[in-house]
């Protein structure tokens, strides 16, 4: 007899078991390394307490009530548990914080897309680091860990919640119309966008600004490409990429400058990252700067943090062992 | 265009299959074997891959290939799947439209005696959707193959149905009632190809955009 395990989840058997550790070692040391702390909060946390930090992320897939009849959430990312962490724990603390974790998070999946419900993330988190320095660091521990999990072909895409938003402002766009223009562009949905941007009867160079980001992506070459508003929305990305050169040297090239990236949580405020490697078709994983969140929970500090999901970094190493 | 950049792309066999093939030659990718054979699917030489268009979502999203070309009617059905969206190609027209056996008020009546209409459809998601969003109760039945006999013999009050000439429709003595959505064919890519392929992708971009010679 076969007993049915949920849509989305999965038994990890002995081989699978030993090579995701070796990947999740190499993770950890190189954050170690770094002075990043490992920390671990509950998968259960109360659904109220979550929901200060994003409306949106804190609508969890899966709910519960507990014996008193409150109800409780199975975390949908590290972000907003570590967030509550350090507003409870490190109240007082000296900043930067530099900590990580390596834990499941639970999502809802849609039927027959091969997602997953449960996933093992790990997470880097540096708060009370402002901008460009604290994303430049993320950056490069990020290229770094997925080095020494036996990646050689994995990119970081760089884009800035900020920019679209304040490019809107800019043309003068009704609030109205804000969201569905950002809609659209999250989804990269290039004809619906040029159809609604046109439809606003705007200037012919103010047309093209609220369009040019929904392409405008490759290496640093980009952020030279962007002028009018855009030049200065960019500033810190060029910022960033300059760090990563002066820390790293080469590795800068794995940047891609993404000025239509735009990251499915609503709490970050200015950069934002996703991973990207060749032998997987959709994103290692991704992250960027929250600088409101922690305020949420009582400390205010900037921040930002990065996510890995373990098993897609696990499927790009084994296709560069295939390679090798 | 294509192999020569790294790049595969999904093809939708069907109504859009031969205009698309001529988008293809018009980009100097060569398409005769394609064209040949009906049979074979992969054709790794010219970076094409060939399948029913509703499938060409769940490759590119998979990142099996990196650009697909199918119609918005499928897009809109399977709004879930993560794709961009990069060009409205224009060709293949057609329209979503709801249709029922000629009468004075195929949707009305039902709703007032029953409470609710019956849709037989090849789209559930985009049917349920519609009428969910003009406010009307509707129990979505969904069929795979000739979705017209359905409100004929009874199973159904209406149908949500993709017409380009309107002539399956009248033939079955059914007749447009409202339109829901307009489709034409649309270049798509996956999200990570259209990071670390972007000039590639960009190119194709260029040429399909630009107006045919």
């Amino acid at each position: 007899m076969i007993h049915p395990l949920p849509p989305g989840t999965r038994d990890v058997l002995p081989d699978e078991a030993r090579e995701l550790r070796l990947v999740t070692d190499r993770l950890r040391g190189v954050l170690e390394q770094h002075g990043y702390g490992e920390v671990q909060t509950p998968a259960l946390e109360y659904e109220d307490v979550l929901r200060r930090g994003d409306e949106r992320a804190a609508g969890a897939a899966f709910r519960l009530f507990d014996d008193q009849g409150r109800v409780l959430v199975l975390r949908a990312d590290g972000t907003i548990p570590t967030a509550r962490l350090v507003a409870n724990r490190f109240a007082d603390a000296p900043v930067p914080l530099r900590l990580f974790y390596l834990s499941h998070a639970y999502r809802a999946v849609e039927r027959g897309a091969a997602q997953s419900r449960e996933f093992l993330q790990a997470g880097l988190e540096l708060i009370g680091a402002p901008a460009p320095e604290g994303d430049a660091e993320v950056v490069t521990v990020v290229l770094e860990a997925l080095a020494a999990a036996g990646l050689r072909r994995h990119r970081i895409g760089l884009g800035d919640a900020s920019i679209y938003p304040l490019l809107l402002a800019q043309a003068g766009v009704p609030d109205a119309e804000r969201a569905t223009l950002l809609d659209h562009l999250e989804r990269r949905d290039l004809p619906a966008l040029e159809a609604d941007v046109h439809r606003l009867g705007l200037s012919p160079a103010t047309h093209d600004m609220l369009l040019a980001p929904a392409s405008l992506r490759g290496g640093p070459e980009v952020l030279e490409r962007a002028t009018g508003p855009l030049a200065v929305a960019v500033e810190n990305l060029r910022r960033i990429h300059q760090l990563v050169a002066e820390r790293s040297g080469a590795e800068a090239d794995r940047l891609i400058f993404d000025l239509g990236l735009v990251r499915e949580m609503s709490y970050y405020t200015g950069t934002v990252f996703e991973v990207y490697d060749p032998a997987v078709g959709y994103a290692l994983g991704g992250g960027g700067r929250y600088d409101d969140l922690c305020g949420r929970f009582g400390r205010a500090l900037p921040a930002c943090g990065l996510a890995l999901d373990v098993q897609r970094v696990h499927m790009a190493q084994l296709e560069e062992e295939r390679l090798a | 265009m294509i192999a020569d950049a790294g790049l595969t792309i999904a093809v939708p066999r069907g109504a859009l299959f031969g205009e698309t093939l001529d988008r293809l030659d018009a980009l100097g990718v060569n398409t005769q074997e394609v064209r040949a054979n009906d049979r074979k699917l992969v054709f790794p030489d010219v970076g094409i891959v060939t399948m029913r268009p509703s499938d060409v979502p769940t490759y590119v999203e998979h990142g099996a290939a990196d650009i697909g070309i199918t119609g918005k009617d499928v897009l809109l059905e399977q709004a879930h799947r993560r794709v961009y969206e990069l060009l409205d190609l224009g060709f293949g027209y057609c329209r979503m439209v709801v249709a029922a056996r000629a009468g004075d008020d195929p949707l009305g009546e039902p709703l007032r005696r029953r409470g609710l209409v019956r849709i037989a459809t090849k789209y559930p998601r985009i049917a349920s959707d519609y009428f969910t969003s003009t406010g009307r109760q509707a129990e979505i039945v969904e069929v795979k193959g000739s979705v017209e006999i359905a409100p004929l013999i009874g199973l159904t009050d209406a149908i949500v149905d993709l017409t380009a000439t309107g002539t399956t429709l009248a033939e079955n003595n059914l007749v447009e009632v409202e339109q829901i959505a307009e489709a034409t064919a649309r270049l798509i890519a996956n999200p990570v190809s259209h990071k670390l392929k972007a000039r590639e992708i960009d190119q194709v971009v260029a040429r399909m955009r630009a107006p045919v010679a």
